[in-house]
């Protein structure tokens, strides 16, 4: 399928836990400069999926992988790859707000200052100032950077984690529930902000609420039992979805 | 794995309540070709009280169907069955006016005696209520074949039209006297041919609920 440019490649990917297949055979390619979601049942390895892309499953015991995730062409698997450096440019947001308890400047500038480079004050704070309008949070926050961001409201903590993530220019954000435990309101920031921000950055994200697939992306990708049933158009996959597994899952037949 | 669920029990009422409205104005073009050919007019006044029990379904329907778009957020099949089913409504809707259209002209003709044994306008009725028929056998069978016959046949009744017309034209340059009924039988055939046409819609509409495809304005050739 043509869509654009594709900087980002998933390739005869699988995933074990142990000897559990929890990923088979799954290859796409996530257009850049859009949004993708993955949707499907739960288990089905959506999340598994998300972390593949910034190798965040290494952290668990047991995980092998085969395969490739190409990222401008290199696979991220590779034996030199420097995973600091791939999940600077692979950034990540949860499903629950994750703020260290620090200063919102402090949260925001803490990628920054783990690089190698670390800015001077100055530039330091045009860097967290930047993010922060980014994520649709300065105006919220400007007058307070320096009290803790475990203050704020749960939708406001999570523009935080956004503005982290943006704070070392990623290319790819990886998206894992991000509205799940927020209210109709702080969800629709989150969505206008998700919207915004495919101007300059590749997202993918999880989610289990299908209207805000629907609202969000343009691209869908749908999982079960840890194969890829179809990706495609998001408009297409809601109105005319080309698998009667998808049909089923998008319209609540699932038991 | 299949589960049941609270949408179908409201898509299927709205179904049957669509079909029942349905039934209505395939009765008023029934009862309004029967008045028109045996000149009956007792026949043609009751249908203006059929008429108003369809708008009021209408009304009914539309808002049933937006409150379950608002509640349910329907996808794919879903959607496609309530945007067909909100046209399929306002179609039916305008083929009981149709139906009103050619009762009222059969009151005027009454007035007059017959102009000439009619012909063509019988083919057209029976052309129009035989394909109004089946496109509502394809959307409860959610046939679509049968569908696609219904939208072929069209043009059928398109040409009894501009046939209808040549003819009651001739008469109208003959004998001036004629005009009045000759345009008469001209709005009973335009509305015959405007029920066919609408009877295409709703084909096209099953088509597109059962396969996605989009039909109309000849985009599928």
């Amino acid at each position: 399928m043509q869509t654009g440019i594709n900087r980002l490649e998933i390739k005869d990917f699988n995933l074990y836990y142990h000897r559990t297949k929890a990923l088979e055979d799954i290859s796409m390619m996530i257009p850049e400069k859009k949004v993708t979601a993955i949707i499907g049942p739960s288990g089905c390895g959506k999340s598994t999926l998300l972390r593949s892309i910034n190798r965040m499953n290494e952290m668990i015991d047991g995980v092998t992988v085969e395969g490739q995730v190409l990222l401008d062409g290199e696979d991220i698997y590779q034996q030199d790859i420097d995973v600091v450096e791939l999940r600077r440019k692979v950034g990540m947001v949860f499903q629950r707000p994750n703020p260290f308890p620090k200063s919102i400047f402090e949260n925001v500038a803490f990628g920054v200052r783990m690089g190698d480079n670390v800015p001077a004050k100055q530039k330091l704070e045009e860097v967290v100032e930047r993010s922060l309008k980014e994520a649709a949070i300065w105006d919220e926050v400007k007058d307070r950077l320096h009290r803790s961001a475990m203050e704020l409201s749960g939708g406001q903590q999570q523009r935080i984690c956004i503005a982290r993530a943006l704070a070392v220019e990623p290319e790819v954000i990886l998206m894992d529930e991000p509205a799940s435990a927020l209210d109709p309101i702080a969800t629709a920031k989150i969505e206008e902000l998700i919207f915004r921000l495919k101007e300059k950055y590749t997202i993918v994200i999880v989610t289990h609420n299908m209207q805000q697939a629907a609202r969000v992306s343009d691209f869908t990708a749908f999982l079960m039992l840890g194969k890829l049933v179809e990706f495609g158009p998001t408009e297409k996959m809601m109105t005319n979805p080309g698998s009667k597994l998808t049909e089923d899952y998008i319209t609540g037949r699932f038991g | 794995m299949e589960q049941s669920r609270h949408i179908d029990r409201e898509l299927e009422q709205i179904k049957e309540k669509l079909l029942l409205m349905a039934a209505k104005a395939e009765q008023i073009i029934s009862q309004a070709v029967e008045s028109l050919l045996q000149r009956n007019m007792t026949r043609a006044e009751q249908i203006m009280a059929s008429d108003k029990e369809i708008d009021k379904l209408e009304i009914e329907i539309e808002n049933e169907a937006i409150s379950l778009i608002a509640r349910h957020q329907p996808v794919a099949k879903d959607l496609r069955l309530l945007i067909g089913i909100i046209k399929i409504n306002s179609d039916i809707e305008r083929i009981g006016d149709h139906g009103v259209n050619i009762a009222q002209c059969t009151l005027k003709l009454g007035q007059e005696p017959p102009l000439k044994p009619l012909v063509d306008i019988p083919r057209m009725a029976q052309l129009a209520t035989a394909m109004l028929k089946d496109s509502l056998d394809s959307f409860v069978h959610e046939d679509p074949e049968k569908a696609r016959r219904v939208c072929a046949s069209d043009i059928q009744v398109d040409q009894l039209k501009d046939q209808t017309l040549r003819e009651l034209m001739t008469y109208m340059f003959e004998r001036p006297e004629a005009i009045s009924r000759a345009m008469g039988l001209i709005l009973i055939s335009r509305n015959l041919e405007r029920i066919a046409d609408l009877s295409t819609n709703i084909s096209e509409e099953v088509i597109y609920i059962s396969q996605a495809k989009v039909i109309k304005h000849h985009q599928e050739k």
